[in-house]
């Protein structure tokens, strides 16, 4: 018999919020994380974008120092989400043999790992710390969490670049079903604000360069789009069987119906519409629900010119025209791009908007590209009344799609 | 111009608290590392990396593990200036 999944407990740090509800809040007031960096590599390594979505609270302003030492800024993030996460969950009490991890990261310990290149030829091997693997691994968050939350049912990780985070929800989702766990940590994180990384998108033309307005140049499906713009942070979901949270009374935001992950087999970068189609094609089947029920997306939607006009060509082809009705989010425009973050982050605030029945505005949109005729807008869009069915997209580099749906939970 | 050994202690107190957050005052010559002040082996070999950087000296590896008392390491710092 399937298992029905719910969402108990959210956390969450970005440019727009410390916290969960923060995010929430500055999301729906249309707060833009989109900033100049104040660092001195900006300008003595005359990076061509000079801008980003950094998070609003540093992590070493939260974590005791002997604690954040010890891990990467990406592990730092997840830690500080994750303890939000697990308090809102109302710390449960769990065999530590039936509670998981399912963690992702797009890029991993990008800065610990350079520091530490930058150190040894500097110093040589003697200075390089003994903390370096264990803080550059990508599986460090995961690990760290189930050593933090004593999560002994498994600690897993997954790397599919900006799709991670929704892939993890998926592996979670499945893990729950095939009874591996009872409650999962569940999210992802990224702090890859980096100049090799900022180096490598633009050298690959994939973000925004309005140096000069970089709170509105994350701008999802406006015509005069031009990139994303790279963002920070994580956010963590705590999901759980509904037997388990019944029986603990706990509160319920949402509950998790599917998910669908594929991989296109076309391009390292570009994306396949027909990949992104069959992802949400899987989500509403391992949900048991059909396109016409879906009342919200939040789209992957990064800005840029190409991965925008896929992504619609993926919905019509599911869900066919009525796409045009349902009201549709892209909440990238507020928070940038968190990378290996941002399928975790959306998909609170895919609840979040089925459990307020607002769908939260896409800021920044000047003229909407004719050729993407989706129901956005600058304002909050109201779900009206009803079961709420919506799906939250992330596809990655690598030609990897993932799918969440959420609904409205119903007793 | 050499640390004196009341300057070694207080500089290797900085490093211990930093890496483990014990306070500066449990810090003391006779304190065991591992079973007073429950340092690990990474924590110990990161304390050595920063003291060896802070006091411009060489601690080899192979003489930490004669290092057993915060005494001992402000010794051997001591007697390792050149």
């Amino acid at each position: 018999m399937t298992k029905r999944i719910v969402v108990t407990g959210i956390g969450a740090t970005s440019a727009i919020g410390g916290t969960a509800p923060e995010n929430w809040t500055n999301l729906l007031a249309g707060m833009s994380g989109g900033r100049t960096l104040e660092h001195e590599w900006v300008e003595e390594l005359q990076l061509p974008v000079t801008f980003a979505a950094e998070a609003i609270v540093r992590p070493e302003e939260v974590l005791a120092r002997p604690v954040a030492k010890r891990l990467d800024p990406s592990s730092q993030f997840a830690l500080i989400a994750a303890m939000e996460a697990w308090e809102d969950a109302g710390s449960p009490d769990v065999d530590p043999e039936r509670l998981g991890v399912d963690f992702a990261t797009g890029i991993g310990g990008v800065w610990t790992l350079l520091d530490a290149w930058d150190t040894l030829r500097e110093k040589g091997p003697r200075r390089v710390m003994p903390m370096t693997v264990p803080m550059l691994m990508p599986n460090s968050a995961a690990g760290n969490l189930s050593l933090h939350f004593t999560a002994r049912a498994f600690a897993r990780t997954v790397a599919s670049a900006c799709a991670s985070s929704t892939e993890s929800l998926v592996n979670a989702y499945e893990h729950l079903q095939s009874g591996l766990a009872d409650v999962v940590i569940a999210g992802g994180t990224e702090s890859a604000i980096h100049p090799i990384t900022i180096a490598s998108f633009a050298s690959m033309q994939a973000l925004s360069r309005r140096n000069d307005d970089p709170a509105t140049a994350s701008r999802p499906y406006s015509e005069d789009r031009d990139g994303f713009v790279m963002g920070e942070g994580a956010a963590v979901l705590i999901l759980e069987t509904e037997e388990h949270a019944k029986a603990r009374g706990a509160k319920i935001y949402a509950e998790l119906v599917g998910g669908g992950v594929t991989a296109d087999a076309f391009h390292i970068t570009a994306n396949a519409p027909e990949g992104a189609a069959r992802a949400v094609t899987l989500a509403l089947e391992a949900a048991g629900r059909t396109p016409d029920e879906i009342t919200h997306i939040n789209a992957h939607a990064t800005s840029t010119p190409v991965g925008d006009p896929n992504e619609y060509a993926a919905l019509k082809s599911v869900i066919g025209d009525r796409v045009h009705d349902i009201p549709v989010s892209a909440t990238k425009a507020s928070t940038g791009h968190l990378l290996g973050g941002t399928g975790a982050l959306e998909a609170i605030f895919t609840i979040l908007a089925i459990q307020n029945r607002v769908a939260p505005p896409t800021i920044n949109l000047t003229t909407q590209d004719p050729d993407i005729p989706l129901l956005v807008s600058g304002d909050a869009q109201p779900l009206g009344e009803g079961p709420q069915l919506a799906i939250s997209n992330s596809f990655g580099f690598g030609g990897h799609n993932a799918v969440a749906a959420f609904a409205s939970y119903e007793d | 111009m050499a640390f004196t050994n009341d300057e070694v202690l207080a500089g290797l107190s900085e490093l211990i608290t930093d890496e483990t957050g014990i306070d500066g005052s449990a810090v003391a010559l006779e304190k065991s590392f591992t079973d007073d002040l429950d340092i690990d082996s990474i924590s110990m070999m990161t304390i050595v990396v920063n003291a060896e950087e802070k006091f411009g000296v060489t601690i080899p590896d192979d003489e930490v593990k004669n290092l057993k008392t915060v005494g001992d390491a402000v010794n051997f710092i001591v007697a390792g200036q050149a």
